[in-house]
């Protein structure tokens, strides 16, 4: 399906992002939020990469990040081996073509006074894609292509419902032929006999057109359907990353083992056998994150260095990744 | 065991500017006690109406137009106002969705917990402050009483709703109902939240109704499940016979649409087109639209919740004209 001799389509090198905020009842205090601490990952040519974790772990915040939608407090991004971090804008919009992002709420991201015939071609002529008269044909096409009718182009965003706009927020993201798309929880906000029905819109769309997704997500059943590979985060770092079948057989740091165990099955009679080892505490603030390995107050195994010692991001086998002094 | 709740041909209705939305249509179900029963449906499908009518905890432009709510013999929906407040809070218990908002920002939590001891229990605020004390303690908040002098925002979102629980539990209610408690919190959060309501059921006995659109949780904690579409019951059985044999189409396509964490990952299957409209009562099945098992009876008559002719378990319950196992593969709709 992909190829990984290949030089990666994206290339994350050691990423951060911090962002400024006033804390305090009258914002009297500075405060740094440790969003996004030194990632570091690639996104194979066609492969779809999940990046899962909790609310606040920093998953958006990379990939806003990576589109240069926020800018990094330090390192590195490569699309096709050209570094998009430090781009002008002007540099940068040929670029942002070819990467795309498609957002949780779909109810957010259309603007209501806009038909969505509008939405849809605002990149085309943007971009100068396409002749002014072909235009009305393309989105025709687009809308089509995510499985709706063309003759929808002339209403606005309320005659629809969430998984219809979702739809065309995909069909929007499409417009401009890009190689890579961010899902950002595309499906979070949906009802669940409509999240499927996008999980498979987009794998259809992978195949048709070649996309290669990042796809962030909290729900770790639907991260394991669609990626290929999976990176789990934690407080504003990548903690494993590995195949999925190799991450969900056999994870290696504490806290992808604890995510897992935490996820229902929808099984009856399995789940009255399992053992349910349920971790402890709360995901600590960004503001004043845990010294050391971030997972370390609640880890099962957390010894001596873990508390002042962050872990080394390392290989252990091929292809799998982990920060983690126990393992 | 003995019926606890029984409710029958329960209708509640909306006014809205353009008619009626009608949001719970006929709805009958019992609970018996120490029983968990899930409600199981999408968002809009009337589960929620459904619990607050027992309470009747509606908006103004609500109104229940039919039914009766037994609890323990008395029917709830007779009570006056005074009664009423005795059963909520007291007899019933309800935790909701989202414990940022119900929760009072401007009130100590101590103060919020001992309203409820005072009032129903009649203990004096020192007595009732103590009692809280110890309802935080059972709840897995440790340290309760420096906490009980703390306001909600010092709190997380998990430690919240396990104010609301301690809350929801303080009078020893009979009937413990949970609307949707873990949606709004992180999966190792809904962990701990789910495992806490499961000791406290065990060691109180409560009967519990917990409302979710989540099919995997309730794979963990219900005993018996029932599903709901369009303000009506499709399915109801107990949560083995729910997974192993559904029978109404809805239930089939909702578990198909569920991605699993182990197998394959297999093409999931779809439920075509979207939830339903409420703003008639429809003369045929609501789910027609959607079904790809749909026949000609389904387009002129809604069926009634009968119970499964050779269902492998008892109480087996479906709403469906159409035996699905007869048919090998349905028309596919949608995409």
């Amino acid at each position: 399906m992909f190829d990984r001799d290949n030089p990666p389509l994206v290339r994350v090198e050691k990423l951060t992002k911090h962002f400024s905020v006033r804390i305090g009842a009258y914002g009297e205090t500075r405060a740094t939020v440790h969003a996004l601490d030194d990632i570091s990952f690639t996104v194979q040519r066609g492969e779809t990469l999940g990046l899962v974790g909790e609310s606040g772990c920093g998953k958006s915040t990379a990939g806003l990040t990576l589109l240069q939608l926020h800018q990094p407090t330090a390192g590195k991004v490569f699309f096709q081996e050209t570094e998009v971090t430090g781009l002008s804008d002007t540099e940068l919009r040929p670029l942002r073509q070819k990467m795309q992002i498609i957002f949780q709420d779909p109810y957010s991201t259309l603007s209501p006074r806009m038909t969505i015939g509008n939405a849809i071609g605002e990149p085309l002529w943007l971009h100068e894609l396409i002749a002014k008269n072909r235009v009305q044909e393309r989105i025709a096409e687009l809308l089509d292509a995510v499985g709706l009718n063309p003759a929808f182009a002339f209403r606005y965003p309320h005659e629809f419902s969430g998984g219809q706009r979702q739809r065309i927020c995909i069909a929007r993201a499409l417009a401009c032929e890009p190689e890579f798309i961010v899902c950002d929880e595309p499906i979070s906000a949906l009802d669940v006999s409509i999240q499927a029905q996008i999980i498979n819109l987009l794998q259809d769309l992978q195949e048709t057109y070649h996309l290669t997704y990042l796809f962030i997500a909290h729900d770790l059943a639907v991260v394991r359907h669609i990626s290929d590979r999976v990176a789990v985060m934690y407080l504003g770092r990548v903690v494993e990353m590995a195949p999925k079948s190799r991450l969900f057989s056999n994870p290696l740091h504490p806290y992808t083992h604890a995510l897992l165990q935490a996820v229902p099955v929808p099984n009856p009679r399995q789940e009255r056998q399992r053992q349910h080892t349920v971790i402890h505490g709360n995901v600590p603030s960004a503001i004043n994150p845990p010294s050391g390995c971030r997972f370390h107050p609640r880890c099962p195994l957390a010894f001596e260095p873990c508390d002042h010692i962050v872990p080394e991001w390392r290989e252990v086998e091929s292809d799998h990744w982990v920060a983690c002094h126990a393992v | 065991m003995s019926v606890l709740l029984d409710v029958q041909d329960l209708q509640t209705r909306f006014k809205v500017r353009q008619g009626y939305v009608y949001a719970v249509n006929g709805v009958s179900f019992r609970l018996e006690e120490g029983e968990t029963l899930a409600v199981v449906g999408e968002s809009g499908c009337g589960k929620s109406v459904t619990m607050l009518s027992l309470v009747r905890l509606l908006p103004p432009a609500a109104s229940i137009e039919s039914g009766q709510v037994l609890l323990k013999g008395a029917d709830l929906l007779q009570l006056d106002q005074r009664q009423l407040r005795e059963v909520r809070g007291g007899q019933i218990g309800m935790i909701f969705q989202d414990p940022m908002t119900s929760l009072n920002p401007f009130i100590n939590i101590g103060a919020q917990m001992a309203e409820p001891l005072i009032y129903h229990r009649g203990m004096g605020k020192k007595q009732a402050l103590a009692r809280s004390a110890e309802l935080l303690e059972m709840v897995g908040i440790p340290d309760g009483e420096t906490r009980l002098r703390e306001y909600p925002h010092q709190f997380s979102g998990g430690m919240r709703q396990r104010v609301m629980i301690a809350m929801a539990m303080a009078c020893e209610p009979a009937v413990l109902i949970a609307d949707e408690p873990t949606t709004a919190l992180d999966v190792t959060i809904q962990a701990q939240i789910v495992e806490l309501v499961k000791a406290l059921r065990d060691r109180s006995g409560v009967a519990v109704v917990w409302i979710t659109h989540d099919l995997s949780v309730v794979a963990g904690i219900a005993d018996r499940v029932i599903v709901m579409y369009a303000g009506y019951v499709v399915e109801e059985a107990s949560v083995d016979a729910l997974f192993e044999d559904p029978r109404h189409p809805y239930t089939v396509g909702l578990l198909g649409a569920l991605p699993s964490l182990d197998g394959d990952a297999h093409r999931l299957t779809t439920i075509g087109g979207s939830p339903p409209d409420l703003a008639d009562q429809p003369t045929f099945c609501p789910f027609h639209p959607r079904c790809p098992y749909a026949i000609e009876r389904c387009r002129t008559e809604n069926p009634a919740l009968e119970a499964v002719a050779d269902a492998t378990a008892r109480g087996h319950r479906t709403a469906c004209w159409v035996d699905i196992r007869e048919l090998q593969s349905p028309v596919v709709s949608g995409s």
